[in-house]
């Protein structure tokens, strides 16, 4: 008995951590389910129940396949630069002879991460901007004037804007983790395979490449799961406009709750959110489980 | 032919600076652009963006202090601080718990913590919004710190455990020896062998609450508990029309963190890499 006791008094060091967690990320989760069957209006407190109807809804609207549609662009564009794009220049900046000035490239591509979103979203909001924005300067300043646009402005170049700021955002700090798993591995295989006479180009394929994977896994899980949770820059940018174009499905949420007070609703597409990335985060897990660079 | 490929060499290279070089351009210049133009005036700024401000003055900069930044500053530094101080205090004693106390359900337990990992904030966030209202802790200061300590301990306790788990067995073995209980092994001996993983986990904390918008946009309204992300669309939209105040706020919220990523780089470095990205 008494070392039962014992045992259970150990419980102490984590109860502050379950409870936390408990309360405030599972409780609402499994709460939110509930209330996507609900038609709720929170400032008169009305709550009906309506099943399905809120999903049906959504499979109805066309905002919303437009804010997935706009989800899956920008997880598509964030894998090709912020995980093929950075292992890339992670190499390229290996291949540069100080070390020094290998991590003097990788603090200043770092910068843009460790600011908030919201600053960067302001910076390209007004790099953006028709008339004293930086692009369209610099677009005239090269000849190319009548390239101009209002970025944020038209509908055909708004979410392209967006995604392209992200990138911006992002790239050094993916590009910071590739270079940590390139470091990882032994200078003795760079070695053997340059003195079988490989050249840079194979060698970043058939060493850096494969002996990197588990990290290009993990971050292109990251990245996706990213992708649909975007709602900084978007709300900092355009807040989904014009004529929601630009929506993503954390703003539509957004919108439909607080602006539309349609929690329902809302409810509802946060539980889409909810699937994605549970279902990003199990695969991530088999993954990880299924492939361990061994040495 | 060692001429020939000398001469390559020196190509490459050449290729190799000016690509990397261009890259850092895209990324400082906007950063630059953005400081010097709360030195310009509004006419400035529409005139040539390219220019240098004609004459250096603070007075944006005052400006946007006194115009608010000042209060979202302080919210923040609030904020920050004290969610980093229960964030990893509390992510340290679970993760002493399940790497070096034997308690029961351990496995359970650890899975219902790193589980958190998983689980994307925008998806808890009406039912929070519920929750709060009804605790009376709707645009308060509380509602963030809570926030902001739940949803970070499953990625916090995650570092700290793994570096727990690489601790010597012995080190619990000789606490126990001297007479040490589970409470002072913790405090004098594991917690300050874990120094730099906490090091680590206070300086990634202290860059996501200093930066998070979501939750912050969400749950405060009134000026006394905006943190700076917050404020700034607050300042953007009052005074949208003077932009180098405008300009000089997002200076001044962006020069602590880079500031400390400078700092901290090499800790921070490393937990991002142990934690892999999130």
């Amino acid at each position: 008995m008494r070392t039962i006791g014992k045992r259970a008094l150990g419980l102490a060091w984590v109860v502050p951590a379950l409870v936390l967690v408990g309360v405030f990320v599972y409780f609402p989760l499994a709460e939110n389910l509930g209330f996507s069957t609900l038609k709720w209006d929170i400032y008169s407190g009305s709550q009906e129940y309506v099943g399905f109807a809120n999903y049906t809804k959504l499979v109805e609207d066309p905002v919303f396949w437009r804010s997935l549609g706009n989800n899956v662009l920008y997880a598509a564009v964030s894998i090709v630069f912020q995980v093929f794009g950075a292992l890339v220049l992670a190499a390229l900046i290996e291949g540069v002879r100080s070390e020094r000035w290998q991590r003097v490239l990788r603090a200043i591509y770092f910068i843009p991460s460790a600011i908030s979103l919201t600053v960067a979203g302001l910076l390209f909001y007004f790099i953006y901007e028709p008339d004293l924005g930086l692009l369209n300067h610099l677009l005239q300043a090269v000849g190319l004037g009548g390239l101009s646009h209002s970025w944020l402005g038209e509908e055909s170049t708004a979410m392209p804007a967006i995604v392209a700021m992200s990138q911006w955002q992002g790239f050094g700090y993916s590009t910071l983790l590739f270079a940590v798993a390139i470091q990882r591995i032994p200078r003795e295989i760079y070695q053997a395979a340059a003195l079988d006479g490989t050249g840079p180009v194979r060698r970043f394929f058939h060493v850096t490449v494969p002996l990197v994977r588990e990290m290009t896994g993990v971050m292109s899980m990251v990245t996706i799961s990213g992708a649909f949770q975007v709602f900084n820059e978007v709300m900092v940018m355009t807040s989904g406009g014009p004529d929601n174009s630009t929506q993503v499905l954390g703003t539509w949420l957004y919108r439909s709750g607080f602006v539309r007070n349609d929690f329902g609703y809302a409810a509802a597409i946060a539980t889409v959110i909810f699937v994605i990335t549970l279902g990003i985060a199990v695969a991530q897990l088999w993954v990880a489980r299924r492939r361990r660079v061994a040495w | 032919m060692v001429n020939r490929i000398g001469f390559l060499g020196v190509i490459t290279r050449v290729f190799l600076w000016a690509f990397l070089l261009c890259l850092a351009v895209v990324v400082v210049y906007p950063l630059l652009w953005m400081v010097l133009n709360g030195f310009k005036t509004n006419g400035e700024i529409f005139g040539n963006p390219f220019s240098l401000p004609s004459h250096w003055s603070f007075d944006s900069y005052q400006k946007a202090w006194n115009r608010g930044v000042s209060n979202y500053l302080t919210t923040s530094v609030l904020v920050t601080v004290t969610s980093t101080i229960a964030t990893v205090f509390v992510s340290a004693w679970a993760a002493y718990g399940l790497t070096r106390v034997n308690i029961p359900f351990s496995k359970l337990t650890t899975g219902v913590i790193l589980g958190g990992l998983m689980l994307a904030p925008s998806v808890a966030l009406v039912p929070l919004v519920k929750m709060f209202q009804a605790m009376g802790l709707y645009n308060s200061f509380w509602a963030l710190l809570i926030l902001y300590t739940a949803f970070r301990v499953p990625f916090t306790t995650f570092l700290i455990r793994a570096y727990m788990l690489d601790l010597p067995r012995e080190v619990d073995e000789a606490a126990e020896m001297d007479g040490c209980g589970r409470w002072t092994a913790f405090w004098r001996i594991i917690l300050p062998m874990c120094k730099p993983i906490i090091t680590s986990t206070v300086l990634l904390h202290i860059l996501f609450a200093w930066n998070e918008y979501l939750f912050a946009m969400v749950f405060t309204s009134g000026a006394g508990v905006q943190t700076l992300p917050v404020g700034l669309m607050s300042l953007m939209s009052k005074h949208g029309t003077e932009f180098p105040v405008v300009f000089a706020g997002m200076a001044i919220a962006a020069f602590p963190v880079v500031l400390l990523f400078f700092a901290g780089q090499r800790y921070i470095v490393k937990g991002l890499a142990d934690g892999v990205g999130k």
